[in-house]
């Protein structure tokens, strides 16, 4: 029942995000600061990664093609599909799950016990939609961070084929312009799109309707990363099945 | 003004406030007294709309809270000063971002007019070097001036003042005392201050409310504390040696 709660005040509290917006000037720096923060600080994280997922992509597909009659262009064709369907925008969600899903719950929840959300109702301001509104915004941009890892993930896959000496250049490059559907990266952004409103959402659920002191907004930050990884991980599932299936 | 008609609050099983009923007059220094857990914070807190009552009303300059809409409620909110506990200061702001804060959400003043307002309120409560300060940098006296500086930027018509001594030495609660004291009569302001600081009491109490067990106990002057007869009220005020003596000094004096 509980559960049941939860995803009802979720909602209500989507709606209240929306109600009495703020001051376009002051959200617009609300929204460029939490760009910053939100996004530009992530990209150094997702680069690393992206371009390491994608460099063990193409390994582990190479050391998989041992018959000599599979072309080697396979490997890139695998690593594009693999790194633009799923690792891309599902993997790299994940990542930030745990580090931006972690600062949302952990600011919005240390505001919640230090009374400054208690502040900011006094003063007649929409907490919410202070709060909340300017991170569903900023995470609007995080497709373009997506579209990073995504490059990067292929050129990791490049240097890994061509100075591990698991495929030519030539061979790598053929395979990732072999048989491409532009509705693949479609499906991709939509996915990101989508990923991208939890992340910003879920966890500022969890830090702003948090109880207790500092040990609960740890706990909070806890919740928000499993239940946010949850969501993400099912939402993958239904949208692939509905987009793709 | 600000009147108070039965409230009841409750929390799970727990009921917090069983029927409170007072009136807190405009220009005065009201007072909330009453042991830790006696619900002065909970009835704070229904006058700031933070908590919904389950029972009774709150009007204010005769518009009773729970018949305003939402908007009407947030309107009626920046009328509304309050000065946290733990001072509640946005601690990735500036002092001065602070105070301009709500002259920012709710004005259209130009910048010049807001820094010179911002500069009146921070001179006000004696703080004239800490603008460019954030709140970890400052001292728990001043962080509680700044939140003062705060509450009365927007000139407001409600101040609400939840312990704004405790953690701060003798001097510097006076210091706190006599500024809410001169802010409520300067700015003909209804102050509601909740506080169990018996200094404050002495000081600042034009009227006092005694909340014991959620319900209200006794009402009075911070000159009728001295010679009431009611045991709840005594044990509470008097249960150091030094106000003990004072009231005895008092008595002697009187007879």
């Amino acid at each position: 029942m509980n559960y049941l709660a939860d995803i009802g005040r979720y909602f209500i509290m989507i709606g209240e995000v929306f109600k009495k917006p703020t001051k376009w000037r002051i959200m617009r720096s609300l929204i460029l600061k939490e760009i910053d923060e939100l996004i530009f600080n992530s990209l150094g994280i997702i680069i690393f990664i992206s371009f390491f997922i994608g460099g063990v992509v193409t390994i582990q597909t190479a050391l998989n093609l041992t018959n000599p009659l599979i072309p080697k262009s396979l490997i890139g064709f695998a690593t594009r599909q693999s790194v633009i369907l799923e690792f891309a925008p599902t993997f790299t969600s994940i990542i930030m799950v745990g580090k931006v899903g972690s600062y949302i719950t952990s600011s919005i929840g240390t505001m919640r016990v230090t009374e400054q959300i208690d502040a900011l109702e006094v003063m007649g301001v929409n907490s919410l939609n202070y709060l909340v509104f300017p991170k569903i915004i900023a995470m609007f941009m995080y497709p373009f961070a997506v579209a990073i890892a995504m490059y990067m993930g292929v050129l990791g896959g490049w240097v890994a084929a061509v100075f591990g000496n698991f495929a030519p250049s030539g061979d790598f490059v053929q395979g990732l312009q072999q048989e491409f559907i532009p509705f693949h990266v479609t499906y991709a952004f939509i996915k990101t799109l989508v990923f991208a409103f939890i992340i910003a959402t879920i966890p500022s659920f969890h830090g702003y309707f948090m109880r207790g002191g500092a040990l609960e907004v740890g706990k909070a930050s806890t919740t928000s990363f499993v239940w946010t990884s949850v969501v993400i991980i099912v939402l993958n599932y239904v949208l692939t099945q509905l987009l793709l299936g | 003004m600000i009147e108070v008609d039965n409230i009841h609050k409750s929390f799970g099983d727990t009921t917090v406030l069983k029927g409170i009923t007072t009136v807190f007059d405009e220009g005065k220094t009201n007072l909330i007294i009453g042991q830790s857990g006696s619900g002065k914070t909970v009835l704070l807190k229904c006058m700031l709309g933070l908590f919904e009552p389950e029972e009774g009303s709150i009007c204010y300059s005769g518009n009773r809270y729970a018949d305003l809409s939402l908007d009407e409620r947030r309107d009626l909110r920046q009328e509304m000063g309050m000065v946290f506990q733990g001072s509640a200061l946005f601690d990735s702001m500036t002092v001065e971002g602070n105070v301009m804060f709500p002259l920012e959400m709710f004005t259209k003043q130009s910048k010049a007019e807001m820094q010179d307002r911002v500069d009146f309120v921070l001179e006000r409560v004696n703080l004239v070097d800490a603008h460019n300060k954030y709140p970890s940098e400052i001292s728990g006296g001043m962080q509680k001036r700044v939140a003062i500086a705060r509450a009365i930027v927007m000139n407001p018509k409600y101040l609400f003042c939840d312990e704004p001594n405790s953690g701060l030495d003798p001097k510097t609660a006076i210091l706190i005392d006599n500024l809410i004291q001169e802010i409520t009569k300067e700015f003909n302001i209804t102050t509601v201050v909740n506080t169990h600081d018996m200094n404050s009491v002495m000081e600042i109490g034009e009227k006092i409310i005694f909340l014991k067990n959620g319900i209200k106990e006794w009402e009075g002057t911070n000159k009728e504390i001295f010679k009431t007869d009611n045991e709840a009220v005594t044990n509470f005020v008097y249960s150091s040696e030094l106000f003990k003596k004072v009231r005895q000094m008092y008595i002697e004096e009187r007879n």
